[in-house]
């Protein structure tokens, strides 16, 4: 694969992660990120939690606040990747993107870690890490829970 | 909106350019194959382009009908509309809404079209805002992020999450979690569209074939995707002409009926490859297409058994699964098993599927060329002709917002 030589033979300076542009709707989930805090949406009227932040309640149009998540959860779905030609995700192959059932009821999209990808299955219990990638932004990262 | 008998929509014309592997087509722009689509598919249909009074088309699409109506010299544009039903969900909507204009008589002749060039612009395996690539491909960027579903990718780029294939893979993982789905079972669709391509000639892989050891000995890009779950990234162009029955009976061609069209999502079905990850399991692992279903089949008064041959949008074969349960050709979770009964091979299948090649074999025209194969079957010219066919189901994609024909002649 000519791909994959010419991976071993770059030579540039690494490339971080993509960072998150925070909108109207999510700045305040991004900027608790940055601060190594997961949070997830509440409806004030109904209760209901959610995830990605938006405006209204998803169940009843209600009005939404952000409320601090324990940061624990189980893989809902994943997929390890084998073939991304982009950095820096090609330098990590194979990775995990999996879909996370947070306690609280969300879903959240993000890369397991700390965890051998042949060994993931759905079901597994996982728990949040924290990353820093960029001024006004953090991401929640998981790996098996301990 | 009521309709008379004669002025049910029909459609009268097909046409299409070459269709090449990405990249293969530089001597033509996107916009000139358009063009040249709609100008072949009026020509089929025996019109001349002074009949034509409307254009359209569907979400995505760079080459805007108030262009061609210029410069294709229409006597008068009386139609214009863009489907917002995104890229592949849109196809059965763009010809639904062309039927919709002609049978309330908002237009006569209505060409609906599709160029699409990935060579020319970026790769969609390469994710949003890619580009063709020399050398390593770049991530896309999110600075950049101008729309509602650029800002979804907040949530997706920072894991490396911004191609289809990713985003659908883990929609077949949990599928294959609680239905014991297969690989066998996935790459069945490969293998038998693939078979069905090498009969056209206008098939990209036409000349390629596929057996399942060839398919389960290819890589794994976004498992449990190999390559040859996903469609091909190519350059071309289709059209297709729908003018009244009224209209149809004075043209040469034998008229294709619209008996049915729906478009549309369930309640909290989005676009995009974040918009969808927290909808129930029951939507998660479908294709979507279900409230879709029920209204197609309401409306022409058929039913899945009353098909004839099926053209499914096929941007990745597990997919496909999810949509034959979604129509009712099967039980939920059943696709599978469906499938590897050899229910979608020509031209013993109980539903010969994908007779051109689909997008996984013949080309990726966003699904408008399924509503081409579809007219093929009707008329009888299909290079894998289904027998005295009467009934084509067309759907567009799964997994996002979309939409469904039923084609066939009284």
């Amino acid at each position: 694969m000519s791909d994959a030589s010419s991976a071993q033979t770059d030579e540039r300076p690494a490339k971080p992660r993509p960072a998150p542009i925070p909108d109207h709707d999510s700045a305040p989930y991004w900027k608790a990120l940055h601060e190594g805090r997961l949070l997830v949406q509440k409806c004030l009227d109904c209760n209901e939690f959610q995830l990605y932040p938006r405006d209204r309640c998803l169940a009843c149009r209600g009005p939404v606040a952000f409320v601090e998540a324990s940061g624990r959860g189980t893989i809902y779905s994943f997929t390890v990747i084998r073939q991304n030609y982009a950095r820096p995700f090609r330098d990590w192959i194979p990775y995990v993107v999996a879909l996370v059932d947070l306690e609280e009821g969300p879903r959240l999209m993000s890369n397991l870690v700390e965890c051998d990808p042949d060994a993931v299955q759905v079901g597994m219990a996982v728990e949040a890490r924290f990353e820093v990638v960029s001024d006004d932004a953090g991401i929640a990262l998981f790996a098996p829970a301990k | 909106m009521g309709r008379t008998d004669a002025r049910r929509a029909c459609l009268v014309g097909i046409g299409e350019t070459r269709y090449a592997k990405w990249g293969g087509i530089t001597d033509r722009s996107e916009y000139q194959l358009a063009v040249e689509a709609i100008v072949a598919a009026v020509a089929d249909a025996g019109l001349s382009m002074d009949d034509v009074d409307g254009l359209a088309s569907f979400a995505d699409d760079r080459n805007e009908a108030t262009f061609a109506a210029a410069d294709l010299g229409l006597p008068e544009l009386r139609y214009a509309t863009m489907s917002w039903l995104p890229g592949g969900g849109g196809a059965c909507a763009a010809i639904a809404n062309a039927a919709m204009a002609v049978e309330t008589g908002a237009a006569d002749v209505v060409v609906v079209y599709r160029s699409l060039c990935q060579g020319q612009f970026h790769r969609f395996g390469q994710g949003p805002g890619g580009r063709a690539p020399k050398g390593p491909a770049r991530v896309p960027g999110i600075r950049k992020a101008r729309t509602l579903l650029d800002a979804h990718l907040a949530f997706t780029m920072p894991f490396g999450m911004f191609s289809p294939p990713i985003a659908y893979a883990m929609v077949l993982q949990r599928h294959m979690h609680l239905f014991g789905t297969t690989h066998e079972q996935m790459g069945e669709v490969a293998v038998t569209t693939r078979a069905h391509a090498a009969r056209n000639p206008r098939a990209v892989m036409g000349g390629r074939a596929m057996t399942m050891d060839d398919y389960l000995g290819s890589r794994f890009v976004s498992e449990p995707f190999r390559l040859y779950d996903c469609c091909l990234e190519t350059d071309g162009a289709c059209a297709v002409v729908v003018t009244s029955h009224e209209r149809a009976l004075d043209l040469a061609r034998t008229p294709v009926e619209v008996l049915g069209s729906a478009q549309g999502a369930p309640r909290g079905f989005g676009h995009g490859q974040y918009a969808n990850v927290g909808m129930p399991d029951d939507d998660y692992t479908s294709a979507g297409a279900r409230t879709v279903a029920d209204r197609l089949w309401a409306r022409s008064g058929l039913g899945p058994a009353d098909i004839d041959v099926a053209e499914v949008y096929d941007h990745f074969t597990g997919l496909v699964l999810l949509s034959l349960e979604d129509f009712g050709f099967c039980a939920r979770g059943e696709g599978g098993p469906y499938a590897a009964s050899g229910a979608l091979a020509w031209p013993d299948g109980a539903l010969p599927m994908n007779t051109h090649g689909g997008s996984l074999s013949e080309a990726y025209i966003h699904g408008l060329n399924h509503v081409v194969e579809g007219v093929r079957q009707i008329r009888g010219d299909s290079t894998c002709q289904v027998e005295g066919a009467e009934t084509c189901l067309v759907t567009s994609a799964a997994g996002v917002p979309t939409s469904a024909l039923v084609l066939g002649r009284r």
